[in-house]
């Protein structure tokens, strides 16, 4: 079907528009108009994978009109196996948030809905876009309605928390800007192909690859840029969280994917160690700061931080593993691993924030302490948040299992050292997770409020039901994603090992 | 040389204006009380019939001096001239209300108005170094006294004062260096001097562009001549200050294209350096005092002064592209100021000046419609896509890799962060915190038209439509300076 990208970018950001026309008085129509927007975006996605041609690596159900004719810059769009999965999931993780949000944001209704639509089109943008320009607009574009997301509807320091989130992503972005005109120059073209097939010297790579290390690294977030992500995920409303951690950190790690390896593959294999360290520094170092939380959201965003560093891990370990066993094959579990990471981890935090706002709209509270016992008024709540706590630990059966093993299992070929500090993490991750629902689900109960809970609502039921079953069926059968990624990982591999010198 | 119908057809926007200034002070001093209704109206009627018959008649292709070279007539000066009469018409319409509320709707204010465009038109043509500061001048003087209009308030007349007195010293400085160039190579014609300027230059040359650089320098608000800005902007009537932060600005562009790109090209090397220092000391002083402004109309300034840094790096690339550059910035900034001096206007009321930025608490829950506006503008001026003021700094960027100015492109980048926060707090203020509980009484007073309110949604629609199709504006910059 021609210009199904265009419809996924735009139908989002039509309804959205249209939500804010209807405005708060007739809410009732914009939440359904919502609902019904993001539900179309979700079903449109069905035909997007089936449309695509998994044997095949090159970018596919392309969409090109001109647009900037001056830059040569273009209106492109394109999926290939490492964008298809993201654009599925941005689909698919909108529609609990609009569930989410059903009854609980009473302040500026429409326009919440309309931040996020409007935000899930430009989402759905970044991961489709196959010109740089274009990939460069939707990026920036999106900081605006999650700048007002957090400052609008949320908690109590929500001001400082965006500003920070704001200037860092775009502290990061403008360098990143700086070197895609940098190139431009060199080369004459925006298009991502011709950007990865430019020929740059050592001395250009080094600093194109840091200007974008800057870029992605923050979004990511990496140690040591990571300070803004906390702040932001406490502050957010449940739904700007949601959407914080399932999608835009994936931005980073998709950016590394598509701009980093292939536009400066020698840069890559000589700074690859700095990135490796400062991965391995996330899994261990933040995974003890999640230890000590006492704010269970504020845990989940250092859990977050440490689980997006086996994506860094599996993305940067392929030239070890390369240049250990001359395999490209073992190369590539890496970025299977890394690849399967973003999805999975983008499932089950946004589950777990979902899950801190089941709580937080009854007791209005994010402290672990104000909470204990919950399972004997709410069974069901704690039966799904035990579940997703266990994926989040990566419990063989789930999703999280799947890119963690794979990601360890790759960097075994690295380096020995390399997999037994990622694999810290399943002590780390075990203890900050269980520990959480130790002191928050189980044990009596602990005061009044607690035994005031109402179990969840069919909303909630319903929401959540949805992405445990996704979380089981990747973890259970992650087969059809894997298949659908393996051309384009291959070729990823290829490019990141060649020369450009 | 004869006079025909053909040899003058360039100069019609200027004769219409002329025409219409003689018109309207006519009937503003015959009319008496009753032309304060009509003056307003006339002068917007005088500005359109004046836009439709530069495009009947004034539209030249070719680059062809008129009046024994005095005056050039090309493209550039087409299109300039024609956003001169709009954004003109535009500040006149944002502000009727404003003028009205504090008794200072006069005919001499529109005239001043009028008389400073035609300022605008002989600088944007200026062939020759008599008609630059024949235009500079006209321009100047009428803005003087449109600062000090508001005659009973202490603050305008001090910032007139200050105006008058350190732009007499910049006018002063420009003469001299003329002078030195005149006696140098023989000439006033700017076409004949950029013939005779070759390299390497005399001491003398460089002396005399020393102190027009000075000049150029002063009246766009460049540090370290900047002094004026922030108190003319703080201190004027804000329509005022609508009227000094757009239209002239386009003349100030015409000023330093015609005199240092073009008239002394041949001393580029020399100071494309002096604008470099230039540039980066006013990106560094505009963004970072801007941050600590409690006023919106002080902050605009010194946002005017970080925008201007970004103009000049446009002519440090010293290349046609460059300037193009350059012209496409000067021509995006100047639509987002509209707009968001605009919004203070509109904000205000009678004996209530919506300056300070605290008076914008809340504005989202008081009035959608301007916080809307006024955060699209401020997220184009911090440079942020889907808006135009994404581009204009993208172009700058890229003039600057083009020309190898590493440095520049990491002082601009970084400084466009600095710059972004003080207009995320405007964002913040009106967004994210509480209206004041006790807003003060409204008297009654003269509210802003539909129409007018509609122009300004409009304005903030253009600032976004441009951004998201930015391919014709700069095709048609890059045009004009080819």
């Amino acid at each position: 079907m021609h210009g199904l990208l265009s419809m996924l970018i735009w139908l989002p950001v039509g309804a959205g528009l249209g939500v804010l026309l209807l405005g708060d008085r007739n809410i009732l129509a914009g939440r359904w108009l919502a609902l019904l927007a993001s539900l179309a975006t979700l079903a449109l996605t069905v035909p997007l994978w089936a449309a695509f041609d998994a044997g095949s690596a090159v970018p596919q159900l392309t969409e090109r009109l001109p647009w900037i004719p001056r830059f040569d810059a273009w209106y492109a769009l394109g999926v290939d196996g490492i964008s298809l999965p993201l654009i599925v999931l941005t689909a698919f993780m909108t529609v609990p948030v609009v569930i989410a949000g059903w009854t609980v944001i009473e302040t500026r209704p429409a326009e919440y809905y309309a931040a996020f639509l409007i935000m899930e089109g430009l989402m759905i943008g970044v991961f489709s876009a196959t010109d740089a320009l274009l990939f460069y607009f939707f990026w920036e574009a999106m900081l605006i309605p999650m700048f007002l997301i957090i400052g609008i509807w949320g908690g109590p320091r929500r001001v400082y928390a965006t500003i920070k989130f704001f200037l860092y992503t775009f502290l990061g972005s403008v360098f990143m800007l700086a070197a895609l005109i940098y190139m431009y120059v060199k080369g004459g073209s925006y298009s991502i192909a011709s950007l990865q097939t430019l020929p740059l010297s050592l001395v250009e790579q080094r600093w194109i690859f840091l200007a974008l290390l800057l870029a992605f690294a923050v979004k990511v977030p990496m140690f040591p840029v990571h300070t803004w992500l906390p702040d932001a995920h406490v502050e957010a409303p449940t739904g700007g969280s949601v959407i914080l951690a399932a999608i835009m950190l994936k931005m980073g790690g998709y950016g590394f994917l598509r701009f980093s390896l292939p536009i400066a593959p020698d840069a890559s294999r000589e700074l690859d160690l700095l990135v490796i360290a400062l991965s391995l520094i996330a899994v261990i170092y933040i995974g003890f700061v999640a230890l000590v939380q006492q704010d269970m959201k504020k845990l989940i965003a250092y859990s977050s931080i440490a689980h997006m560093g086996f994506v860094t891990l599996g993305a940067f370990v392929v030239y070890e593993i390369v240049r250990n066993t001359h395999s490209l094959r073992g190369a590539g579990l890496g970025l299977d691993g890394a690849m399967v990471q973003m999805i999975s981890h983008g499932l089950i935090s946004g589950a777990l924030f979902l899950c801190v706002g089941v709580l937080y709209d009854r007791i209005h509270s994010r402290q672990i302490a104000d909470y204990g016992g919950v399972v004997n008024t709410m069974p069901v709540f704690a039966s799904f948040m035990v579940l997703f706590a266990l994926a989040n630990t990566g419990l063989p059966g789930t999703s999280g299992f799947v890119g963690e093993f794979l990601v360890i299992l790759a960097s075994f070929n690295a380096s020995f050292w390399y997999s037994a500090l990622a694999a810290v993490t399943l002590v780390l991750g075990a203890a900050y997770t269980l520990w959480l629902v130790k002191r928050v689900i189980f044990g009596p109960v602990t005061s009044p409020r607690v035994a005031a809970l109402e179990d969840l609502n069919g909303r909630e039921f319903v929401v959540l039901s949805a992405l445990a079953l996704a979380v089981l069926v990747v973890g259970v059968w992650p087969a059809p994603l894997l298949k659908v990624m393996q051309p384009s990982i291959h070729h990823l591999v290829a490019q990141a090992i060649a020369t450009k010198i | 040389m004869v006079l025909t119908w053909s040899s003058v057809a360039a100069a019609v926007p200027e004769i219409s204006l002329t025409a219409a200034i003689c018109l309207i002070l006519l009937v503003d001093v015959f009319a008496g009380e009753r032309g304060r209704r009509v003056t307003p109206t006339l002068t917007l009627l005088a500005l359109a019939v004046g836009a439709a018959l530069t495009v009947r008649y004034g539209h030249v292709t070719e680059r062809a001096p008129l009046f024994a070279g005095m005056y050039v007539a090309d493209e550039l000066g087409f299109v300039l001239k024609l956003a001169g009469f709009l954004l003109v018409a535009v500040a006149l319409l944002y502000s009727r209300t404003y003028l009205e509320n504090r008794s200072i709707l006069r005919g001499e204010y529109y005239v001043l108005a009028l008389t400073a465009l035609l300022g605008i038109f002989v600088l944007v043509s200026a062939g020759s170094l008599l008609t630059v500061y024949l235009g500079v001048e006209l321009l100047a003087l009428s803005v003087y006294a449109m600062v000090a209009f508001d005659r009973d308030s202490g603050v305008s007349a001090e910032s007139a004062m200050k105006y008058f007195v350190l732009g007499a010293i910049a006018s002063g400085a420009l003469l001299y260096g003329m002078s030195l160039i005149y006696g140098l190579t023989g000439t006033l014609d700017l076409a004949e001097i950029a013939a005779r300027l070759r390299a390497p230059n005399t001491a003398g040359v460089i002396l005399g562009l020393t102190f027009i650089v000075v000049a150029v320098a002063f009246k766009l608000g460049a540090v370290p001549f900047h002094m004026w800005l922030p108190d003319v902007y703080e201190g004027a009537p804000t329509s005022v200050t609508l009227f000094i932060g757009t239209a002239p600005k386009i003349a100030y562009f015409a000023l330093a294209l015609r005199l240092l790109a073009q008239g002394l090209a041949g001393t580029a090397s020399e100071w494309v350096q002096m604008l470099a220092a230039l540039a980066v000391l006013t990106l560094v002083v505009g963004n970072v005092v801007a941050i600590v402004q409690s006023n919106l109309k002080r902050m605009l300034a010194y946002s005017t002064i970080a925008n201007v840094g970004f103009i000049v790096l446009g002519f440090v690339a010293g290349t046609p592209d460059g300037y193009a550059a350059a012209l496409y910035y000067t021509l995006v900034y100047v639509l987002v100021a509209l707009g968001s001096f605009g919004v203070i206007l509109l904000s205000s009321a009678k004996g209530f000046e919506a300056d300070l930025l605290d008076d914008y608490r809340g504005l989202h829950q008081r009035d959608p419609l301007l916080a809307l506006a006024m955060m699209m503008l401020m997220f184009s001026t911090a440079g942020v896509p889907p808006f135009v003021g994404f581009w204009a700094k993208l172009r700058i960027f890229q003039v600057l890799w083009e020309t190898n100015h590493l440095w520049l492109v990491v002082i601009a980048a970084g400084m466009s962060v600095v710059g972004a926060y003080y207009y995320l707090r405007v964002v913040k203020l009106m967004y994210f915190d509480e209206p004041p509980t006790a807003l003060p009484a409204a008297p009654p007073a003269a509210r802003p038209a539909a129409g007018v309110r509609l122009a300004l949604g409009l304005n903030a629609a253009a600032v976004l439509l441009l951004g998201v199709l930015p391919g014709p504006l700069l095709d048609l910059c890059a045009r004009l300076i080819h």
